[in-house]
């Protein structure tokens, strides 16, 4: 592939810290972020002509507060996964001349909730009128519903669900920055309350305040302007949705967006699975990472639960997952997707706090709202 | 400030009949004339075939539970029913739809997959809300 048609992350960056941060807003934590993204890229807001967010705040308040004059702005909104939107939809704008060098932002003040939108819906929505009032209570029982028919048809046990959370920690065991560091047993596990039977809260993911950016532009302006750290480049991207409500899952045991947009995305980069060193699965709730594995083909149907159980996914396994310690463990501002990333970035350059031996190849699956829209990203430390 | 109380649905054109039919004891869906299947959430056009020629049937009100949570915290205005039952039932017609269970424990050894339901409507807001019960159960 061309130089300059050869897409790389320049620059990648989460805010100094995430946890409980009530003295920064969501404004702040999407600038703090950016300029974080913009240092670690060696480049200022002048050198960005491309902005990408989701809808709080927003393309054009993150641009006009960073002092950049965006020529392409993308707004796509579709929840946690959103981010990995952004980063195909730059790649697609710059290799159509539209923009250079795209600056792509998330803020959250998840826990705090500093001018964090509300949750309010209307009760003529489609989830107004049909999910709402049966006491749905945000992600922790709406998410989940999906659970107990995917154990049903997968034989799939609830000790393999905890043992999602239990692996996970021992990524997080390893990561200074990760919120929660000690490691869990399977019996901790169940012990924790109970949030939504199946789900113990160690199986829900943390609710915190972070924020995350990106610099992404082509190997050609990269190399032309020299970089400190290695280059990521865009391999393979693919972008999909599923359905607005769980409840209109068209199969509650399997996940549509995270089947085509895995299929496109290894298509695009030219990989089977073998090829992959290093994986990423947006974990809101336990249950997720094992349709990921299942829906994108690590491994066969019913066989996600045992392979986590088996401990692949572990420190010293062979299929490395989620080793900043994931939503459950690490942090989960809301729209996680942004770390997801950040993590396989610093796992492709060789700079993670559990860094994996070797890592060439690693692939993020992304999950916005619940079950609603899926994207995945191919990344590499060498061009296509 | 008083208690939250429980959401209650505010119809679309789209959705009228479909709230107008629990009002009247009866669940109504919709079925696509061209291709034959059933939709729901009522919409203008057939999911499946495109066409917009979708007719309102009635559904024989019984169901099969297809996927459940039993949420131990309240949603808005459902603190005095914790823990209580969110659920996802199967129509015969196939469609699906999201549902509380009443007239059982919210305890899963009550709750098999697959178990067989019937509706029962609770008055709420200016609708009526379909909820479901064990089919065996009294009426």
């Amino acid at each position: 592939m061309s130089a300059k048609d050869d897409i790389v992350i320049i620059g990648a960056a989460e805010t100094d810290e995430l946890g409980k941060l009530p003295n920064i807003s969501t404004m702040g934590l999407h600038l703090e972020a950016a300029r974080n993204a913009l240092a670690d890229a060696g480049m200022t807001p002048a050198d960005i002509d491309g902005l990408a967010t989701v809808q709080t705040p927003g393309p054009v308040s993150i641009a006009h507060a960073l002092g950049v004059e965006a020529r392409w702005l993308d707004g796509t909104g579709v929840g946690g996964t959103s981010f990995l939107f952004h980063v195909r939809h730059a790649a697609g704008a710059i290799r159509a001349g539209l923009a250079e060098t795209v600056l792509i932002t998330h803020g959250e003040s998840g826990r705090s909730r500093v001018d964090a939108p509300g949750w309010g819906r209307s009760p003529q929505s489609l989830n107004g009128q049909f999910e709402a009032p049966y006491g749905v209570f945000g992600p922790p029982t709406a998410f989940t519903l999906t659970a107990l028919r995917f154990m049903h048809e997968t034989g799939t046990t609830l000790e393999q669900l905890a043992e999602v959370a239990v692996a996970q920690r021992r990524w997080a065991n390893k990561n200074p920055r990760a919120l929660m560091q000690d490691l869990i047993t399977v019996d901790d596990v169940f012990a924790s309350k109970m949030i939504a039977w199946p789900f113990n809260l160690l199986m829900c993911c943390l609710v915190t305040d972070g924020g995350g950016a990106l610099v992404v532009t082509t190997r050609e302006k990269a190399e032309a302007r020299g970089h400190d750290k290695p280059l990521v480049h865009l391999l393979g991207a693919g972008e999909a949705a599923d359905s607005p409500m769980v409840s209109q899952m068209p199969d509650l045991t399997s996940f549509g967006a995270f089947k085509r947009s895995s299929a496109a995305a290894f298509a695009e980069a030219g990989i089977t699975h073998s090829d992959v060193d290093h994986l990423m699965i947006y974990d809101a709730f336990a249950h997720v990472p094992l349709y990921g594995l299942e829906d994108a083909g690590f491994v066969g149907r019913g066989e996600a639960g045992a392979f986590v159980a088996e401990g692949h996914t572990s420190p010293g396994g062979r299929l490395p997952l989620n080793t900043n310690g994931g939503g459950m463990s690490y942090t989960h501002t809301g729209m996680y997707g942004m770390f997801a990333i950040q993590e396989a970035v610093r796992q492709v350059r060789g700079e993670a706090a559990a860094q994996v031996e070797g890592v060439e190849r690693s692939v993020v699956m992304g999950n916005g709202g619940m079950f609603m829209a899926g994207a995945t990203l191919v990344l590499g430390n060498a061009p296509r | 400030m008083p208690p939250p109380t429980k959401p209650a649905p505010v119809p679309t054109p789209e959705t009228l009949p479909f709230w107008e039919g629990c009002a009247a004891g009866e669940l109504r869906i919709q079925r696509c004339q061209a291709c034959g299947k059933h939709v729901f959430y009522p919409r203008p056009a057939c999911p499946h075939c495109h066409s917009t020629d979708l007719e309102w049937v009635v559904s024989d009100g019984t169901a099969t539970l297809h996927s459940y949570v039993i949420s131990h915290r309240a949603g808005p205005g459902f603190a005095e029913e914790v823990p209580y039952v969110i659920a996802i039932v199967e129509l015969p017609e196939g469609v699906r739809m999201m549902t509380n269970l009443v007239q059982v424990e919210a305890d899963p050894a009550q709750l098999p997959l697959d178990m067989p339901l019937r509706v029962v409507f609770e008055p709420r807001g200016d609708v009526h809300l379909p909820l479901f019960a064990p089919a065996g159960s009294a009426a």
